[in-house]
C-alpha cells in the first residue's frame, strides 16, 4: 500500500495535482498530473489527480522493473513505449465517448440537421478514428497533451475541408461548418465533464501492456504488481483560482500565493523572490528563509502579459503556444510593441505584420513587453532578491525567460534564476506540502 | 441581566438611530433652505469650516459626501456614465464624475430631496488638487462666487507660525468678508467661540471612541464602522449640540461594549472572534461597502485604526478646536488634516498606529483615481513594514465606480493576506 497526500491547483487554464509520499519525512513527489480546467471543477480535480496517480504508478512500475533486475536502458525503452500505448488507450476511450455523444446529439437534433450533415458527422468521426495510429507513433508531434485540443483541432480541420465550397451559408443543402462545430462544442463539454478517472488506469494499462511486454516479459509482472498495490489518500489541500469551489473543506484550502511561495521554496530552498506567471495571474512573491510569504503583489484589473495573453497571440499567429518562445528567440531585432492590452496587442500585431515586420521580431518585442509588466509587479512587491525562482506555465517559454533574465540583471544585478522543468506544478506542490503538514499536526485517527 | 432583551442592542440602536435621524434632518433642512431664505455653501470635508459657517447660519453641502452616499445607494454608476458622456475621462476622480452626474440628474440628494444651489463655493484647499478642478466645474454650473482658502502643505511635517498666520489672515480678510457679504450678517466671534467649545467636547468623545480599539478585543471597527462614527463630525454637525450628544451616547455604548468584552458591531450582528487586528490606509469602496466589509469580518479581521477616519480632522495627536483661539485653531485644524500631511508624517502615523493598537498587519486600499491618497502608497507600505515588522498588504478598488470593484480579485488578495499573517504568526510554533 502506498499512502499519499495530494495538492491540487485549480487554475484558470489548467488544473494540476501533485501527490507526495505521506510517510516520507522530506517532501517526496510520487506523481504529477495535469488537465485542462473545465466547467465542472470536481471533474477537473479528479482528472488531474487521476493523472498524477497514473504518473505515480508508472514510477512504481519503473521501480518494480529495477527490482526485477532489468537494466536502465531497457527500462527506459519499455516505459516510453508503455507510456505511449497507455496514452493511446486513454485517447481511444475518450474518442469513443466523443463519437457516442456527437452521434447522439446529431440524432437528437432531428430535422435541424441536413442529410449532408449527418453524413458529414459520420465521415468526421471516422476520420478522427483513422488518425489515432499516427498520433501515437514514437516520433509523432502532438501540439498539446489534452484530448480537447488534439481531437478538437483534427475535428475542425476536417470540418473545414468538408464544408469548403458549401461554406456556412445556407444557400445550398451542403453541410454547414457552424453546425458541425456546434456539435463538437456541445459534445466535448459532456465528454470532459464526465469523470472516468476511477476506472481508467487498470483498463488502459492492461490493453497498453500487451505490445511492450512481448519484448520485455518482466513488464507484465510489474504492471500486475502495481495494479494490485492500493493507493490511499490521507490528506488533500486545494489552491488556485477555483479553490473556493473545490470539493474540500475550508481548512483544506490555501491561498495560491502561499502555495506558490512554499512550492518554489521547496524546489529551490535558496529562493527569496518568486515570480509566477499563470493563465490569468501574475504574482510576485517574497519569501523568508522558511518559505513563509512576507509580501506579494498581483496584477489587478488587467491580465495582459499572462498565459492567456500568449495563447491569444499564438492563435492570432496560427501557432501552437509552445512554438512562440522558440520563434521569438530567432529574432534578429526587436519590434517595439506598445499595447499593454491583450486585445489591442492583437491589433498591433496585425498592423506590424502588414507593415512587413517579421513574426519573430514582433514576438521578441511582445515577450519583452509582458516581461516589463512582470518587472513592475516585482518592484512593487519589494524587488528581486537572490535566489529568484520563476514558475507557472510562462516559465516554460524560453523567450520570456530570456527577456526576464536580461531585465533582472539590468535592474538588480546578477541573481541566480531557478526554473524547474515542472514549474507549472509549483502551486500544487506547495498545496501538497500543506497537506502533509496537516497530517503531522493531527493526532492519527487509527 | 434579562435574557430576552439585550440592553446593548437598544443602546447600539440609540446611537445609530440618532445618527441616521440627524443626517436625514440635515438633508430635509437643505431641501427647504431656498424657500426659507437660508443660505448654503458647497465645501469639502477636509478642512471644512463648519463652525464658521454655522456662526453665520449657513448650511454646508459636501459634494464628496453626496457622491459616497450615491455610491452606497447604487446610483453612482449611472451618474458616472452621464459625466463620461459629457466628456469626463475615465481617469477623473469618480467622486467628481458622480457629483456632476447627480447635478445633471436634478441634484437629488441621498434622501430623495433636491439639494439647494450654492450661494457660495468655498474651497478650503488641504492637499487635494482635484478639489480645485471640481469647483472650477461647479463654477460653470452655478452663478455664484467662489472663494478659496489656501492651506499650505505641511512639507516639512510641522506647522509653523507663518503658516498659521497665513491661514488666519485669509480667514479674516477673505473668507469672513465673503460670508458677511453673502448673508448680510456681521461676524460674531462670541458665537463662533460657543460653537468651537462644543466641537472640542465632541472631539474628546470621538477620540475616546476611536482609541477604544486599543482594547482587545476591539469594541469597534475603526474603518468600516469608523465611517459611521465620523459621519456627523465630518459633515454638518461639528460645533452643534446634536454632535455633542451623539458622541456622548456613542462613547457610552462603546465603553459598555468594552466592559462586556464585546467585539464590534458588524453587518451580520457582532464579531465573535477577533483573529486579525489591522491598520488600514486609504478610503473604502462605497459601491460594495457591505460586501467589502464582510470580506474582513468573514475572516475575523477587525480594523483597529485607519487614516481615512482622519481626513476630516486629526484629533488623536491632541489637537482640539479652541474657543480661546478661534481663528488660530480653525487654521490649525485645516493645516492638520490627514490629506495635508507629507509622506514621512503619514508613514510615522501609520507605524505608530501599528504599534499603539498592537496590529497584526497593515493594509492599503489603493484608489487609482484618488491622487491625494494614492501617491506614495507603495513607498509607505514598504516603510511601515520595515519599521514595524508586520506584514503589509495591498489591494485596489475605487471610491464610487462599481466597475473597479473586482470582488474575486480583492477577496483573493485578502484571503492570501490573512493566511500570510496567520503563517507568520504560527512561525516558531509549528516550524
Amino acid at each position: 500500500m502506498m499512502r499519499y497526500a495530494v495538492g491540487i491547483d485549480l487554475g484558470s487554464t489548467t488544473t494540476k495535482a501533485v501527490i507526495l509520499d505521506a510517510d516520507s519525512e522530506e517532501p517526496f513527489v510520487l506523481g504529477r498530473g495535469i488537465t485542462n480546467s473545465r466547467s465542472n471543477y470536481d471533474v477537473a480535480c479528479a482528472v488531474a489527480l487521476g493523472d498524477a496517480l497514473v504518473d505515480a504508478r508508472f514510477g512504481m512500475i519503473a521501480a518494480a522493473l529495477e527490482r526485477a533486475g532489468v537494466d536502465a536502458e531497457a527500462r527506459r525503452v519499455a516505459l516510453d513505449e508503455l507510456t505511449l500505448r497507455f496514452r493511446e488507450q486513454q485517447y481511444r476511450r475518450q474518442l469513443a465517448e466523443l463519437d457516442r455523444v456527437v452521434r447522439e446529439l446529431a440524432t437528437e437534433a432531428g430535422d435541424e440537421l441536413r442529410q449532408t450533415e449527418l453524413a458529414a458527422v459520420d465521415e468526421l468521426m471516422t476520420s478522427l478514428l483513422n488518425q489515432v495510429d499516427a498520433l501515437f507513433t514514437k516520433d509523432a508531434q502532438r501540439k498539446s497533451d489534452f484530448f480537447r485540443d488534439i481531437a478538437g483541432s483534427q475535428y475542425m480541420h476536417k470540418a473545414e475541408a468538408l464544408t469548403r465550397g458549401g461554406g456556412c451559408a445556407s444557400r445550398d443543402d451542403g453541410p454547414r461548418f457552424d453546425t458541425l462545430v456546434g456539435l463538437y462544442d456541445k459534445a466535448i463539454l459532456a465528454v470532459e465533464n464526465t469523470d472516468t478517472s476511477g476506472t481508467d488506469f487498470e483498463d488502459c494499462i492492461l490493453d497498453a501492456v500487451v505490445g511492450p511486454q512481448r519484448s520485455l516479459p518482466a513488464l507484465g509482472a510489474a504492471v500486475s504488481e502495481v495494479i494490485a498495490t492500493r493507493l490511499e489518500k490521507l490528506a488533500n489541500v486545494g489552491t488556485g483560482y477555483g479553490r473556493a469551489r473545490l470539493p474540500f473543506a475550508d481548512t483544506q484550502i490555501r491561498s495560491e500565493i502561499l502555495c506558490h511561495g512554499l512550492g518554489a521554496f521547496t524546489m529551490f530552498p535558496g529562493t527569496r523572490t518568486v515570480l509566477d506567471i499563470g493563465g490569468q495571474d501574475t504574482k510576485a512573491i517574497q519569501v523568508d528563509d522558511s518559505g513563509i510569504v512576507t509580501s506579494f503583489q498581483m496584477n489587478d484589473r488587467c491580465a495582459a502579459g499572462c498565459g492567456r495573453y500568449l495563447g491569444y497571440i499564438a492563435d492570432e499567429m496560427n501557432l501552437g503556444l509552445h512554438e512562440l518562445g522558440p520563434l521569438a528567440n530567432q529574432a534578429k531585432r526587436r519590434v517595439r510593441v506598445n499595447s499593454t492590452c491583450t486585445v489591442f496587442a492583437g491589433a498591433e500585431l496585425r498592423e506590424r505584420l502588414s507593415l512587413g515586420e517579421k513574426r519573430e521580431d514582433i514576438l521578441a518585442g511582445l515577450h519583452r513587453g509582458i516581461t516589463l509588466r512582470a518587472m513592475s509587479l516585482l518592484a512593487r512587491s519589494g524587488g528581486v532578491k537572490n535566489e529568484f525562482t520563476f514558475t507557472g506555465g510562462v516559465a516554460n517559454n524560453e523567450a520570456a525567460v530570456k527577456a526576464l533574465r536580461q531585465l533582472i540583471s539590468e535592474s538588480y544585478g546578477e541573481v541566480t534564476m531557478n526554473i524547474s522543468p515542472s514549474s507549472i506544478y509549483t502551486g500544487a506542490l506547495g498545496a501538497a506540502i500543506f497537506a502533509t503538514r496537516s497530517l503531522k499536526q493531527e493526532v492519527p485517527a487509527a | 441581566m434579562s435574557t430576552t432583551e439585550d440592553p446593548r442592542a437598544v443602546a447600539k440602536d440609540a446611537s445609530q438611530e440618532r445618527q441616521k435621524r440627524m443626517i436625514a434632518d440635515h438633508f430635509s433642512r437643505l431641501a427647504r433652505s431656498e424657500e426659507r431664505g437660508e443660505k448654503c455653501v458647497y465645501t469639502f470635508v477636509p478642512g471644512n469650516l463648519t463652525e464658521l459657517l454655522l456662526a453665520f447660519d449657513v448650511a454646508p453641502v459636501l459634494p464628496e459626501i453626496n457622491a459616497l452616499q450615491s455610491g452606497m445607494r447604487g446610483l453612482s454608476k449611472d451618474y458616472i456614465a452621464l459625466a463620461e458622456k459629457e466628456g469626463h475621462s475615465e481617469d477623473v476622480c469618480t467622486y467628481v464624475k458622480c457629483d456632476i452626474g447627480m447635478l445633471r440628474s436634478g441634484n437629488i440628494g441621498p434622501t430623495g430631496e433636491r439639494l439647494p444651489d450654492p450661494d457660495l463655493l468655498l474651497l478650503s484647499y488641504t492637499g487635494c488638487f482635484t478639489f480645485l478642478k471640481w469647483f472650477e466645474l461647479l463654477k460653470q454650473e452655478y452663478d455664484c462666487p467662489v472663494t478659496m482658502l489656501h492651506v499650505p502643505y505641511q512639507a516639512d511635517g510641522r506647522i509653523t507660525d507663518e503658516m498659521r498666520k497665513y491661514v488666519v489672515d485669509q480667514l479674516r480678510d477673505k473668507i469672513i468678508p465673503a460670508l458677511e457679504q453673502m448673508t448680510g450678517k456681521a461676524y460674531d466671534e462670541d458665537r463662533l467661540r460657543e460653537l468651537l467649545a462644543r466641537s472640542a467636547r465632541a472631539e474628546d468623545d470621538l477620540v475616546a471612541v476611536l482609541e477604544s480599539a486599543k482594547h482587545k478585543p476591539s469594541p469597534i471597527d475603526a474603518y468600516f464602522g469608523g465611517v459611521y462614527y465620523i459621519g456627523p463630525i465630518f459633515t454638518a454637525f461639528r460645533g452643534t449640540q446634536e454632535a455633542v450628544d451623539y458622541y456622548r451616547v456613542l462613547r457610552e455604548e462603546v465603553e459598555e461594549r468594552i466592559r462586556l468584552g464585546k467585539g464590534p458591531i458588524i453587518p451580520s450582528g457582532e464579531l465573535e472572534q477577533e483573529k486579525y487586528r489591522l491598520v488600514v490606509e486609504g478610503p473604502p469602496n462605497w459601491t460594495n461597502f457591505r460586501q467589502f466589509w464582510e470580506m474582513f469580518t468573514d475572516e475575523g479581521a477587525v480594523v483597529v485604526a485607519s487614516t481615512y477616519t482622519k481626513v476630516g480632522g486629526v484629533y488623536d495627536d491632541g489637537f482640539r478646536h479652541d474657543p480661546e483661539r478661534p481663528l488660530e485653531s480653525l487654521a490649525e485644524y485645516c493645516l492638520g488634516c490627514y490629506t495635508n500631511l507629507n509622506l514621512p508624517s503619514r508613514v510615522e502615523k501609520l507605524a505608530n498606529y501599528v504599534r499603539d493598537y498592537e496590529a497584526d498587519g497593515f493594509l492599503i486600499n489603493s484608489v487609482k483615481s484618488c491622487n491625494s491618497f494614492s501617491a506614495g502608497q507603495l513607498m509607505m507600505l514598504r516603510e511601515v513594514e520595515t519599521r514595524t515588522g508586520v506584514p503589509g498588504g495591498f489591494i485596489e478598488s475605487d471610491l464610487v465606480d462599481p466597475r473597479y470593484f473586482s470582488a474575486a480579485n480583492i477577496k483573493n488578495r485578502l484571503e492570501s493576506y490573512f493566511q500570510m499573517i496567520e503563517q507568520k504568526r504560527a512561525r516558531g510554533v509549528t516550524r
